[in-house]
């Protein structure tokens, strides 16, 4: 009985991965042809084995500059969404306030405007301040959408933790600061993890307002690629390689966060 | 019962003031706009409630966004459900859970302009996998032809880009259970399905309702993906509530009725979004009174 059920788990599993990963594939594989076998023929692996798109992205500046502008202000981006969000979704868990409920769903309505909609305020607010072009500029609109989804996440682990843990540390003589980073923190680690790694995504793809608030210093890469499409029709091999680089950032950060992740609730060792 | 304690205002301080710079502003303006008639910088006539009456009176706007509830209600009810399912199998231990994470966040991570492109590719019956397998099948399969295909499509597309968000997120809700729950669960002899109707479940809870409204929101505002792959057709099979926005903001360049559009735009995801919220919450309420009463 467990063993039937442990099995179609894993052929569901399996099932699922296949159908996760073969347009990826199809991407690699897309990357390593020549333009001409891409849109001519019909092969499940190059036959001309090609690594001149990657050569392009990697010795031209202006288009491996657009990864490490990316990093920069998601990385910026980051840190200042988690730090923002992780005391606020503490009070959020544990406290009744004056208004809290509203100003809860308030911060979510925010990820509610197409992006679009913000993208001329933006560029006038941006240029007043005199930060266009910088990475701070790109961090700080991010902002936005990022905080939000950071407090509302972080929110659902805190309030999965009972509040005697709080109690017991505060009559053990814990400060708040000291339990919130010693023993708090710890305890919502997947939260943390998964948290950081939506923020470091939603950051990382997001093309609108990064390319309008910026120009050539932080231009990021996903900007740059759009300009695989051109009068001449489109370099799809370029794209594809430029595609399957964009994946290895993220992939180094899950790779980095899944202890976060996938070790959970640490009740017995507190 | 949470305490009362207004001193924690000081905690959400940051967060609130960090949103507000970049939220408050931005809106203001698009309200401004969206009661004038701009001619030209210099020139702008107060028009009052008139551009929301025209966008209201709209019949293309009813038919985009029939579309759009429709699509954002299919994505709900397979993504969640296979989410779910996904975050139950995936392992929790050792090298395969890694492997597994990284697999499944992979999607997530291609800019969506390229996951447009890349099924653009995927789904051509002469040079795409999945277009070659169908027609090898022997189904007259074409996206840019066959209107239900199109919207097939565009659903298959965001099933492989967002599933892993809910599942990624039930994963980490199923991880922060205590063991303590599923060894009383064995104790009581408790059956697998009871163990995720009891305890898994309901613990999931607090995901569970960020999940449902990220994706809810994030397919109402579904915009690249769509335009590379099909652009709206054919027809205007997937022309969606957003492309239709953008057609009208830069198609006629006309910012006052594009800010009365946005506007509506964003009171029909908040009002749906707010009910969809507040049944969560009862349902997660009533949940926990019947087992409250259940062991009580």
């Amino acid at each position: 009985m467990v063993e039937t059920r442990f099995k179609k788990r894993v052929i569901f599993l399996i099932a699922y991965l296949i159908f996760a990963i073969l347009p990826v594939y199809w991407m690699v594989n897309m990357s390593f042809k020549t333009n001409e076998e891409i849109l001519s023929v019909f092969s499940l692996w190059p036959r001309d084995f090609t690594l001149e798109h990657y050569k392009t992205i990697l010795t031209d500046e202006s288009w491996y500059s657009g990864y490490i502008n990316s990093m920069i202000y998601v990385a910026m981006n980051t840190v200042m969404s988690l730090s923002v969000a992780l005391p606020a979704a503490y009070a959020f868990s544990r406290y009744r306030f004056l208004g809290d409920k509203h100003v809860f769903f308030w911060l979510l309505t925010n990820r509610m405007t197409p992006p679009a909609v913000f993208l001329l305020p933006f560029f006038q607010l941006y240029t007043t301040l005199g930060l266009m072009d910088t990475h701070i500029a790109v961090a700080l609109a991010h902002l936005l959408f990022n905080v939000p989804l950071a407090v509302w996440i972080l929110e659902g682990f805190m309030s999965g933790v009972p509040r005697e843990i709080d109690e017991t540390a505060y009559i053990d003589g814990y400060s708040f600061p000291r339990f919130f980073v010693t023993i708090f923190i710890p305890l919502i680690k997947s939260g943390v993890g998964v948290a950081a790694f939506f923020c470091f995504m939603f950051s990382w793809v997001e093309l609108l307002m990064a390319r309008t608030l910026t120009s050539v210093d932080a231009k990021p890469i996903v900007a740059t690629m759009t300009r695989t499409v051109s009068a001449s029709g489109m370099d799809w091999g370029v794209l594809a390689a430029a595609g399957v680089l964009t994946i290895v950032p993220g992939a180094i950060v899950i790779w980095f966060v899944r202890h976060y992740i996938a070790k959970g609730f640490a009740m017995g060792r507190v | 019962m949470k305490p009362i304690n207004q001193k924690a205002w000081f905690l959400i301080l940051p967060v609130v003031l960090c949103v507000a710079f970049s939220a408050i502003l931005p809106l203001m303006t698009v309200v401004n706009y969206s009661v004038q008639d701009i001619i030209s910088p210099d020139r702008r006539v107060f028009v009052g409630t008139e551009w929301f009456k025209a966008v209201m009176r709209d019949e293309d706007l009813h038919g985009a966004l029939l579309r759009q509830i429709t699509f954002s209600l299919a994505v709900l009810a397979v993504q969640i459900p296979l989410g779910i399912a996904l975050a139950l199998s995936m392992p929790a231990k050792g090298w395969q859970s890694s492997a597994v994470l990284v697999a499944v966040a992979i999607s997530l991570l291609i800019p969506w302009n390229v996951v447009g492109t890349i099924w653009q590719i995927y789904g051509r019956a002469d040079i795409g996998l999945m277009g070659y397998t169908l027609a090898a099948l022997g189904i007259e399969y074409s996206y840019t032809g066959n209107a239900t295909h199109a919207w097939l499509t565009v659903l298959l597309m965001d099933v492989w880009h967002w599933t892993p968000l809910v599942a990624l997120l039930c994963f980490a809700g199923l991880r922060a259970i205590p063991d303590a729950y599923y060894q009383a669960a064995s104790i009581d002899g408790a059956s697998k399905f009871a163990v995720f109707r009891y305890i898994q479940l309901p613990k999931l809870r607090g995901v569970l309702v960020i999940a449902v409204l990220l994706r809810f929101m994030d397919s109402f505002m579904i915009y690249t993906e769509p335009f590379v792959l099909t652009g709206g057709g054919p027809g205007n099979a997937t022309t969606f509530l957003s492309q239709y926005l953008t057609q009208k903001a830069v198609g006629q360049f006309d910012l006052g009725p594009a800010a009365a559009f946005s506007l509506i735009y964003f009171l029909i995801i908040l009002v749906l979004s707010f009910i969809l919220y507040n049944w969560m919450q009862r349902v997660g309420t009533a949940d926990k009174s019947n087992a409250e009463g259940r062991h009580g």
